[in-house]
């Protein structure tokens, strides 16, 4: 019996030696802490980043923009690669806490990424120095044809009645607000007073019809029938229609939100060359093109775009929508502190209603 | 001094998690931006939103304290008047599903209460009619109820185990019927085990954010939720501290209250 017992521990004991060996290329170059949206990257790159480069990938995940902030800024971790959203980023930029991205070490960045998504990005990262663009995509509302029989073209239909308690609503400040001001024609981006309080008021009203306000079951309840009509990013549109084909995607003709995901690099990363190397990485197009079809948010990288070998995705409307046809597009940008805490007293009075 | 060693880890530990903590709290609840003091953030509970949400919040807590009271006094009973064997395996099957995450549990509920969910798949087969309650209050106190139940049976059973069966016998011997037994021996001295489980049901009843998300949609604020979005979401860690410290007042009257009633501190030997 002691034999046995002594057996399965060497046995044990060596496997565990093997798969050691296996990684001990990774790290021999350093290491990169890479901070990211929850499932937001497929975990194969990673490893491949690791072989090629031999630097050892620190992951982890965040899942608002709002919960990673103070993270960083208190920089009780340290990252040295961060993937937040475009007001966001010009939140971190103000507030000083980026470092400038050397492009001459990141080919592929300045290939790979397309023109007009830089040109974007101007928005919140003027003379694009310290962004380069990972995701981007549009909010819409996403419903199930079997329970919405009209035509759904208007951000007007999650007022309606009919649709009581079929309604799911983004549970965040800006992604809520920004429907009730799109609906009345505003700037997502308003700090108009009068336009708050009517945008506020819209939400307050259509409460008693929103089933329940949600971040990312929002997917999940969609798939499965739980509700009629949801706010949700474009990104999540491919993914959902593949596990359910009743479910469809429009952009609103008020318009709507355009965001870009994109990495930055944090003031204090230790390991900035490394994690130059990590961007660069992920823009190369076979790359780009792996966490395209993993994850299904539109990439900015047009070497990808080519590879993609499915027609229709390649030319769907959905992941790669002509932004030329909507009207009253806009991105998110960051309000400065007294623009925050006047959402955020706003949307309090919604939830509590 | 082998005493003094013995209690280090102790020390260190409240030290580490709950008096500097504390302290935290205190500072961040007590002081503006600037650094400045300012009682601005304990004044805020006055405003609607939030007196809104700490009403909600007891008026929940409360509520789910009274059905647990409920469910447990005569669970609690029967426990008792087990033999043995069977009620240590009775015990362990309450306590079984506390071996499991208490997120994992609610969002189980939330599955099982959905509008195409488990329940209503089973009773839609049946032509019975569909169970509307997800988000909506009735589902934060089921899924309140369901969580902090075995908090208030274990401490009463605990009460109960202690009454000396001789007590009883001798109320019976001298004449007093089952009902007033009860109500003058079994009662009364089961009563700390009543105090300290309504203690450990409230509290965390009242201070709960994650059964309100997850059950009730977000769609229902309660003081947790304000607290917990203050610092997550809009990141303003004085208010949020502020309303905390309001919070642990209600607490602490509730266990003012407590030590009154619960004298002996039996109740507490859980």
């Amino acid at each position: 019996m002691k034999k046995w017992i002594c057996a399965l521990l060497a046995t044990a004991l060596s496997a565990s030696l093997f798969t050691g060996c296996g990684n001990s290329d990774a790290g021999k170059n350093g290491e990169v802490y890479v901070f990211n949206w929850g499932e937001y990257i497929d975990p194969d790159t990673i490893k491949m980043f690791e072989e090629e480069t031999g630097i050892k990938v620190v992951y982890d995940e965040f899942e608002t923009n709002e919960l990673m902030y103070p993270k960083v800024e208190a920089g009780a971790s340290v990252y040295d690669v961060v993937c937040p959203s475009d007001y966001m980023i010009q939140k971190m930029l103000e507030n000083d806490l980026l470092s400038e991205l050397s492009f001459d070490n990141m080919p592929n960045a300045k290939q790979n990424i397309g023109a007009q998504y830089y040109e974007q990005a101007q928005e919140f990262d003027p003379g694009n120095k310290y962004c380069v663009p990972y995701c981007w995509g549009t909010v819409g509302i996403l419903y199930n044809k079997t329970m919405v029989d009209e035509p759904v073209d208007s951000w007007a239909i999650l007022w309606d009645e009919k649709y009581a308690d079929n309604i799911l609503m983004q549970d965040s400040v800006r992604d809520a607000f920004m429907v009730a001001l799109k609906l009345n024609n505003y700037s997502m981006n308003t700090l108009d007073e009068t336009e708050l309080e009517i945008a506020k008021n819209a939400l307050i009203e259509q409460k008693p019809l929103v089933q329940a306000y949600v971040i990312d079951e929002v997917r999940d309840k969609m798939i499965g029938g739980e509700a009629a009509l949801g706010v949700i990013y474009s990104g999540e549109a491919i993914y959902t229609q593949r596990e359910n084909p009743d479910l469809e995607y429009v952009v609103p003709k008020e318009g709507t939100n355009v965001w870009i995901d994109g990495w930055v690099i944090p003031k204090n990363a230790s390991n900035k060359e490394n994690a130059e190397k990590f961007i660069d990485f992920m823009c190369r197009g076979d790359i780009a093109l792996m966490n395209f079809e993993y994850i299904t948010y539109s990439t900015p990288n047009t070497a990808a775009q080519e590879l993609i070998e499915d027609e229709d995705i390649r030319n769907s409307q959905i992941a790669f929508p002509d932004l030329s046809q909507y009207e009253g597009l806009e991105t998110f940008r960051y309000l400065g502190e007294e623009g925050d805490s006047l959402y955020n007293d706003c949307w309090k009075k919604v939830k509590s209603e | 001094m082998n005493r003094k060693a013995l209690s280090a880890p102790y020390l260190f530990w409240i030290t580490a998690f709950i008096v500097i903590p504390l302290g935290m709290v205190l500072y961040y609840g007590l002081t503006d931006k600037t650094g400045a003091f300012t009682l601005e953030n304990i004044i805020a509970i006055a405003t609607a939103e939030h007196s809104k949400a700490l009403w909600i919040a007891i008026k929940f807590s409360l509520e789910s304290t009274v059905i647990c009271l409920l469910l447990a006094y005569p669970l609690a009973m029967i426990l008792a008047g087990m033999q043995i064997s069977q009620h240590s395996f009775i015990v362990f099957i309450f306590i079984l599903p506390m071996w499991m995450n208490f997120l994992l549990r609610t969002l189980a509920w939330q599955t099982l209460l959905e509008k195409s969910g488990v329940i209503n798949n089973i009773l839609g087969f049946l032509h019975l009619p569909a169970l509307n309650i997800i988000n909506t209050p009735a589902a934060i106190i089921l899924g309140m109820v369901y969580n902090f139940l075995p908090f208030m049976v274990l401490p009463i059973y605990n009460s109960l185990t202690k009454i000396d069966p001789n007590v009883i016998n001798a109320a019976r011997d001298l004449g007093a019927n089952s009902v007033q037994t009860f109500a003058r021996i079994t009662l009364p001295l089961s009563l700390p085990g009543v105090i300290s489980g309504i203690t450990m049901v409230f509290v965390p009843a009242l201070t709960t954010f994650v059964i309100s998300t997850l059950l009730g949609g977000s769609k229902i604020l309660l003081i947790g939720n304000v607290i917990e979005q203050e610092f997550t979401q809009a990141g303003n860690w004085h208010l949020g501290s502020g309303l905390s410290i309001v919070l642990m007042l209600f607490i602490l009257i509730n266990m003012i209250l407590t030590a009154i009633f619960d004298k002996d501190g039996e109740g507490n030997a859980l």
